[in-house]
């Protein structure tokens, strides 16, 4: 039995009358990736928001490695092990991809802004956070583009920069809003290949649209529609279920 | 200032400065409406805001002496500053809407330069009065020693009337909901055929007036002088931060609340003098960094 | 909306050579024989002054990312500290009187920081405005404080200990040089440390520094708490050197020339800061010079450097570049 790291339970939340997530239950399990669907609209964005802290919730509660982090803020979420990656690209575009990323892997040294230590080393001296940096780069196949300017490399090339920079804080729960959005073939299919050698170690949720990717990757899958799921199994399982296909799959393929 | 042992002075004093408080706030309202509309609508802070108040006194002032009424100063000036803020916005800040924050902080910093020296050279930099109309000029009794000047109720009144028009004119009508929808969605109010330019040009005119307004009709109060844009500018800001930004609504509530707490305060506690508002930002800033009415 | 902009950093070879002229000069000046030397090196004086409040701002403005119209209050309140510290009859110590003075306006920095650094964008913009100007209220209507009249600095601080005798012109003149020189090495560094680099990526995209882990508040406060002491240090070499502390120090319009210093020399590397403050003053004496109106002339100065060069000189060079670049 795979180890459960990440409980969300009977998650709402509301802007004014509207329940953008209503009662949604959803469990993260370490080497599993547990995929997301449904059509615009069903709150999957505004679902993940609330896990990664991005929006307290009107209701319910999530255990992230054992702790309870419902309304928390995104940056404390993000050191008990959490990384989260956006659906629009989120990155510091004037920065080189090496800056990029060691931001990111700088934020797991835990430096007090306070220390004055810290105001006089030198970054680049981190010999800790560039081991990371690297790594994660490496991880997420720019190694090419180290040292290019971010606003300058492909949109492709941006979502995988995207993944580095969520990889370099070394988290154990990893959610990923549309990885492949806007990517033509070749690049979707190197993402689909770098998000399959994630799996190990990482629990991971997968919010998506591209169907071929959803059922290569997902060993779990939950449809939202409306706010709620509507289905939560094994993508067989899903697939077949009628009140799906109706919702849903039927419209899309 | 005990309420059951009810002095009928202890009561009189406290009318006044009730009185004062809430003219001092529609005052402010005048001035925080047409700034927190500018910015919630075109996404424009002008610095030089208070500068269109310090305007409207001079002009007051000025016509004030040339036609010997106060009223037909008021008159006048509104047209003038009405059509001023046409043109400025036409002109200069519609240039500005996407801009940073730090380059429209830097031109309006650079007007406020400019139309300092431009009264300084129309109108000189000497302090002046401006009379009290004759019908406004006296006082309603209250007690045996205190009065509340009818001027000052004026004063108010027309603040209420303006706001009243001002809801009636942003909830009622189908110009104050075609600004409503340009405020929310610019490209669809514009794929709809409103005309958003003559929108903002209509906002930015109607917050200049208001301004200058509001610089008129106290000009027997506070007299004028050259600094008055500056130090009404302040306040306008802390009276903006507290009611939230493109909350007309949140400007009165913020207003009135402002106008309430500095008269009280500098009452109450005279030691602290002025501090009392900035203690109720501070205190608004801890819980709703946004304000109170933040849409 | 504030765009993530990306700032000049790394000073590029020949900018360096000019910067390290621009030191030599400056340290050259007293040699120099002139008429109205003295008059020339106060002026300078001055401006060196300026240009470590500048330095200062473009920590907070050109590196975090936040424009604060309120810098001046904690500039002024060193100076004021100085002026209450100084009795009147012997000058003080320069060494514990400078770090006191810094520490006051790093303290006031501190807790109004730990209000203001909450919000955002505009309301900041705001928010440290009103602070402000408050504090510019509690001296103006304070007699004990010196009210609008301000307050006298008797006596240049004593640093006579290493031989220093700031009364002599020359003497603080190269005090001030030296103290220019520090404090921008300092920042450099802290440009390029750990904490510097987060602080330039809350400017860019704070959102995403939470999202990695970053606890952008902390670091916005300390930033500001940081600027608020360095402003200190240049306020306290004013009164010193000018002998004379009024409320206009913390004023609105000294926190406005603060932003348009760093704005016309280039933000994010404390050089253009540097130069910033010298061009604007130079300009200021220059309208000054010129006519009474000169506020006029200064103001559509400033309308003209936004709507031409808003990034400022380096921001015109980059736009050359970039132009140039296109060109087949």
């Amino acid at each position: 039995m795979s180890e459960l790291l990440l409980s969300a339970q009977h998650l709402t939340k509301r802007f004014g009358g509207l329940a953008a997530v209503n009662d949604v239950s959803v469990d993260l399990f370490r080497d599993r990736i547990h995929a997301v669907i449904g059509p615009n609209g069903a709150g999957k964005s505004t679902l993940t928001n609330l896990l990664s802290g991005d929006l307290p919730p009107t209701a319910g509660s999530i255990r992230l490695n054992g702790e309870e982090t419902a309304g928390h803020a995104p940056e404390s979420i993000s050191r008990m092990g959490l990384g989260r990656s956006y659906q629009k690209t989120n990155i510091f575009l004037p920065f080189t991809v090496w800056d990029n990323v060691r931001l990111a892997a700088q934020s797991r040294e835990r430096h007090s802004p306070w220390n004055p230590l810290h105001w006089v080393s030198s970054a680049r001296g981190l010999a800790r956070v560039n081991e990371r940096c690297e790594r994660a780069i490496e991880l997420a196949g720019l190694t090419h583009r180290t040292h290019t300017v971010a606003a300058t490399i492909s949109h492709g090339e941006q979502r995988q920069l995207e993944i580095a920079m969520t990889l370099a804080t070394e988290p154990t729960v990893l959610l990923l809003d549309e990885p492949l959005a806007g990517m033509g073939q070749a690049e979707a299919e190197s993402m689909v290949a770098l998000l399959q050698r994630l799996k190990k170690d990482h629990a991971m949720m997968l919010v998506e649209h591209d169907m071929d990717a959803v059922f290569a990757l997902a060993d779990q899958l939950t449809v939202m529609v409306n706010g709620q799921v509507i289905a939560s199994g094994s993508p067989v399982e899903v697939r077949n279920d009628p009140l799906v296909q109706a919702a849903y799959l039927g419209e899309e393929h | 200032m005990r309420l059951f042992s009810l002095d009928l002075m202890d009561f009189a004093n406290f009318l006044i400065q009730l009185l004062n408080g809430v003219q001092y706030g529609l005052l402010l309202f005048m001035l925080a409406a047409g700034l927190t509309l500018i910015f919630g609508i075109m996404g424009v802070v002008n610095l030089a805001h208070g500068s269109f108040y310090m305007l409207g006194a001079y002009m007051a002032w000025f016509f004030t002496a040339q036609f010997d009424s106060l009223v037909l100063a008021i008159m006048l000036g509104t047209v003038l500053a009405v059509v001023f803020g046409w043109l400025l916005e036409w002109g200069l800040f519609r240039f500005f809407y996407h801009r940073d924050h730090l380059d429209q902080v830097l031109l309006t910093f650079g007007l406020i330069y400019i139309f300092e020296e431009v009264r300084s050279i129309l109108w000189g930099d000497d302090v002046h009065a401006v009379q009290v109309p004759e019908l406004l000029n006296w006082s309603i009794p209250l007690t045996d020693t205190l009065s509340y000047p009818v001027y000052r109720l004026v004063m108010s009144g027309i603040c209420v009337l303006l706001a009243i028009a001002l809801y009636l004119l942003i909830s009622k009508t189908r110009l104050g909901m075609k600004i409503r929808a340009g405020a929310f969605n610019r490209e669809m109010a514009e794929a709809l055929g409103i005309n958003i330019r003559l929108i903002h040009g209509v906002v930015f005119a109607l917050g200049v007036g208001l301004a200058a307004i509001a610089g008129m009709i106290a000009s027997p109060i506070s007299s004028v002088y050259p600094g008055m844009g500056s130090s009404v500018l302040i306040m306008c800001f802390v009276v903006v931060v507290i009611g939230g930004i493109g909350s007309v609504r949140g400007a009165l509530v913020s207003a009135l609340l402002v106008g309430l707490v500095d008269t009280f305060g500098k009452v109450l506690v005279p030691q602290l003098a002025g501090m009392a508002v900035y203690m109720l930002m501070a205190g608004v800033l801890l819980y709703k960094p946004e304000g109170l009415f933040k849409q | 909306m504030s765009s993530p902009k990306a700032t000049l950093e790394k000073l590029p070879r020949g900018v360096q050579i000019l910067l390290a002229l621009g030191a030599l000069a400056l340290a050259a000046f007293p040699f120099v024989p002139m008429e109205g030397r003295d008059f020339y090196l106060q002026m300078l004086t001055q401006m060196m002054i300026l240009a470590i409040f500048a330095m200062s701002l473009d920590l907070l403005q050109g590196v975090t990312g936040l424009v604060s119209l309120g810098h001046a209050a904690y500039f002024g309140l060193a100076g004021y500290a100085l002026a209450f510290l100084t009795p009147a009859d012997n000058p003080i110590s320069l060494w514990w009187s400078l770090p006191l003075a810094a520490a006051a306006s790093g303290l006031a920095a501190l807790v109004i920081g730990f209000f203001v650094v909450r919000t955002h964008g505009i309301y900041f913009i705001m928010v440290t405005m009103a602070f402000a100007q408050m504090i510019y209220f509690l001296f103006f209507d304070n007699k004990a404080l010196g009210g609008s009249d301000g307050i006298y600095v008797y006596f240049k601080p004593d640093a006579t200990a290493v031989g220093l005798d700031l009364e002599d012109k020359t003497h603080f003149y190269y005090f001030t040089l030296a103290a220019l020189i520090g404090v921008y090495l300092l920042l450099r560094r802290i440009l390029f440390s750990p904490f510097g680099r987060a602080l330039s990526g809350i400017r860019v995209n704070e959102h995403r520094m939470r999202a990695v882990g970053f606890g952008t508040f902390g670091y916005k406060l300390a930033a500001f708490t940081l600027a608020g002491t360095l402003a200190g240090v240049a306020g306290y070499l004013w009164a010193a050197q000018t002998g004379f502390v009024n409320p206009e120090l913390m004023g609105f319009h000294m926190s406005a020339h603060a932003i348009m210093m760093v704005i016309l020399g280039g933000m994010g590397n404390f050089a253009g800061a540097i130069v910033g403050a010298f061009a604007f003053e130079y300009v200021m004496h220059f309208f000054k010079d010129l006519t009474k109106h000169w506020q006029l002339l200064m103001g559509t100065f400033i309308v003209l450097v936004v709507i031409v060069a808003p990034r400022g000189l380096l921001g015109l060079g980059e736009r050359f570049a970039a132009r140039k670049g296109d060109q087949p």
